[in-house]
């Protein structure tokens, strides 16, 4: 008879987890930031072609389950304008491995007329709170500055020999497509690299990796208005000056659903009341996704997310 | 032959790379958030030993490698091959050089060994972790000779050298480990 009826994380691991939803709740009580539930279907499933959402059949209809409560938190904000939050479950098909499972904890906010720099000073002193620090020190770095320094890249000048030839070093073939390339450089090379004592935050990502950040020349070349945050050697968080524009949205989802027909993948139905919402007019604002059960394998130095589970999918 | 998705990857899948097989040592799960996923491995050659690191998107086949471990006797060696038979079905295997490799110098007959075979042909072989060996030629020790560090070199029955104890006499039957090459005790 197996255990596996059993948690895979122990009593200490709950406790530190009531602790920490507590602590971030108690965070935004005082930031005068409201707690929203959103639904956890939805009619629209995410475009995003790295991102594979997961679906259910109800009397004959799709829905998707959320990979983030971003749309629909998205909406609520058309509609409300004011500052909110949400702790849910979110679910990734084929993620699973140290540091992720299937279905997994996010905290994910918005801060109406905010600019994602503001939001990051933000970012780092909840995750300060989460690890029981008083202040933690932080780093921040554009993208370009990260791979230059520790992948030899620059991604806005280097051809396709050099990233090639980088990763190939890596035990890649040549099969890889540019972002496919960089996003391994940036996984091996860069985030391993980063001081894991500090909250480090990369911004300023490449165009092609925009995702629902708005794009600018600020820096004199295109780039994305969108940042990472990591500590510990692991990515935390992920978050945008959100991209308010209706028609570029809706160019963006095509474009989208154009590349996953390419490679051979499902395209899920679009958004188009996310649309809506943002025909009808969405605040400038920042947001940001970050993953609670990180947070915790961080709090109580676990080297598997399993750890800090009560059930991990194979187990569920 | 079948094959293997990445996210069946895990620690000991014998796996064919560019028609070599490959053991898996480690296996990484690795995506930023919003890219790429990959699968990360630490992969051995079988053949060589050699181990290097592979990087596949995840999602993407490999094939799988023929491989199965047996246990066998060593029956004898004939200058070209050596011959292992599997005890209950008297199958016999002949292994070449290259498979046999540095354990040629522990085996003895009628021990059993670890056979490892790659398209039903040998391609290594592990002796047992421990080898009972007739001492065949040393140097009388001298008692209070510890100018050598209490140590001797001894010729075994199947040609190895180990060190050993200065009490120890040739025609003696030693214990030694075959993973490191070193004595263990005497055998009575």
């Amino acid at each position: 008879m197996s255990d596996d009826w059993r948690p895979s994380g122990d009593g200490d691991c709950l406790m530190a987890r009531a602790s920490l939803l507590r602590g971030i709740r108690d965070f935004f009580e005082r930031e005068d930031v409201l707690e929203v539930e959103t639904p956890v279907l939805s009619s629209a499933g995410n475009s995003d072609p790295r991102i594979e959402s997961l679906s259910i059949d109800i009397n004959g209809q799709r829905f998707w389950l959320q990979t983030s409560p971003e749309f629909a938190m998205k909406r609520l904000l058309a509609a409300e304008h004011r500052a909110i939050y949400q702790i849910c479950k979110v679910f990734r098909g084929g993620e699973r491995g140290r540091n992720h499972n299937l279905e997994f904890t996010m905290l994910e906010w918005y801060r109406p007329g905010w600019t994602h720099f503001e939001l990051m000073d933000e970012v780092a002193r909840l995750i300060a709170l989460a690890l029981g620090r008083a202040a933690l020190p932080t780093g921040t770095l554009t993208y370009r500055e990260a791979m230059r320094t520790h992948g030899q890249i620059d991604p806005w000048l280097c051809g396709e020999n050099d990233l090639r030839t980088a990763v190939g070093e890596l035990g890649a073939d040549a099969s890889l497509d540019r972002d496919e390339a960089l996003d391994l450089i940036f996984s091996v090379r860069v985030v391993p690299n980063l001081d894991p004592d500090s909250v480090i935050f990369i911004h300023a990502f490449p165009e092609s990796q925009a995702a629902l950040a708005r794009l600018d020349e600020e820096l004199g070349y295109p780039s994305a208005r969108r940042f990472e945050a990591f500590f510990g050697g692991m990515e935390l968080a992920n978050g945008y000056h959100e991209l308010t524009d209706p028609d570029e949205q809706e160019q963006r989802i095509k474009t989208e659903l154009e590349q996953r027909r390419r490679a051979g993948l499902e395209q899920p139905t679009a958004d188009h009341r996310l649309i809506k919402a943002l025909q009808h007019g969405l605040p400038a604002c920042a947001g940001v996704a970050m993953g609670i059960d990180r947070l915790l394998m961080l709090r109580s130095g676990a080297r598997h997310i399993d750890e800090v589970l009560c059930f991990p999918v194979e187990r569920a | 032959m079948a094959s293997y998705s990445t996210n069946e990857f895990k620690r000991g899948l014998k796996i064919l790379l560019d028609g070599e097989p490959f053991n898996i040592v480690e296996n990484e799960f690795v995506k930023p958030g919003k890219g790429q996923a990959f699968s990360r491995v630490k992969v051995r050659n079988l053949r060589t030993g050699r181990v290097v690191e592979k990087t596949f998107r995840s999602g993407e086949s490999v094939e799988a490698a023929d491989i199965f471990e047996k246990e066998m006797q060593y029956l004898y060696a004939d200058g070209e091959f050596w011959h292992f038979m599997v005890p209950d079905t008297f199958e016999q295997y002949a292994a070449e050089e290259a498979a046999v490799g540095e354990s040629a110098q522990w085996l003895k007959e009628e021990d059993v060994c670890q056979i490892m075979l790659w398209n039903d042909s040998p391609l290594s072989v592990l002796p047992p972790n421990f080898v009972e060996l007739k001492i065949t030629e040393t140097d009388p020790g001298e008692r209070g000779d510890t100018s050598s560090g209490g140590v001797k070199p001894a010729t075994l029955e199947t040609g190895a050298v180990v060190r050993v104890p200065l009490f120890v006499n040739e025609g003696e039957v030693v214990k030694v480990d075959t993973r490191t090459g070193e004595y263990v005790s005497r055998v009575k």
